[in-house]
């Protein structure tokens, strides 16, 4: 068990409190961009959802329906480079 | 509504997205070396360049954006729904690979790359918005070429 012990202690680096920050950091990083990307993902889906249905039922609005659904989609998608740039501030 | 209607069905006409695209590019132009400038006297040089790259990576998504949805709406619907969705995860996919490979070059600010992408992204938006929805609401004072 010792030797067991010794070699654990041999072969496994030494983490100082800084890669453990770094890692923390990375951890953040990853869980910030992750989640700011699924909302948006889910508003995008639901709005242009509901926008083919507008088209479908009323082709003759279909220009307006388009232009408000990709400013739409464009803000939503704002959401998701906020996390972004927040992925990339902390942890890149 | 039956889903094989929404499938089968395609949009014909100008498309106008790209029409808001193309303003938003021509104001993105237009503001862009004020944002360099304020980014410059911020960050440096450095700043200054890594908010034309912003810039550059901003324009060129919306731009990726309305190709997409005008070419897939003249196909049908469902195939419009579908490139919006995966597009959006392969524009968020293209960004971060933008901004990766020049996450160490020399030249780079990260914290102006950010600001300038978010501040970039958003004013574009807001500016068009103000435009659309006096269009939307009053079509008779819509602006025209001549």
């Amino acid at each position: 068990m010792e030797a067991i012990a010794r070699l654990i202690a041999v072969t496994e680096p030494v983490q100082t409190p800084d890669d453990v920050k770094a890692a923390s950091a990375a951890a953040s990083a990853g869980f910030a961009y992750g989640l700011a990307a699924i909302g948006p993902g889910i508003g995008i889906g639901y709005l242009v959802g509901k926008s083919v249905e507008a088209m479908a039922r009323q082709p003759e609005a279909a220009g307006m329906v388009r232009t408000t659904m990709f400013l739409g989609i464009a803000f939503t998608e704002a959401l998701a480079l906020i996390g972004f740039v927040v992925f990339i501030l902390i942890g890149l | 509504m039956s889903n094989a209607f929404v499938a089968t069905t395609a949009l014909s006409g100008p498309a106008p997205e790209v029409g808001v695209t193309k303003d938003m590019v021509r104001r993105g132009l237009i503001v862009a070396p004020l944002l360099i400038a304020v980014c410059g006297v911020v960050w440096g040089m450095d700043g200054a360049y890594s908010s034309a790259y912003a810039v550059a990576i901003v324009l060129l998504n919306f731009a990726l954006a309305a190709t997409l949805v005008a070419v897939t709406a003249r196909i049908s619907l469902g195939l419009m729904m579908g490139a919006v969705l995966f597009g959006y995860l392969i524009r968020l996919g293209l960004i971060f690979l933008a901004v990766y490979l020049v996450k160490d070059a020399s030249w780079i600010s990260l914290p102006a790359l950010g600001t300038a992408i978010i501040v970039t992204h958003l004013g574009l938006l807001i500016w068009e918005m103000k435009y659309v929805a006096l269009s939307l609401a009053h079509p008779g004072l819509k602006p025209t070429r001549s």
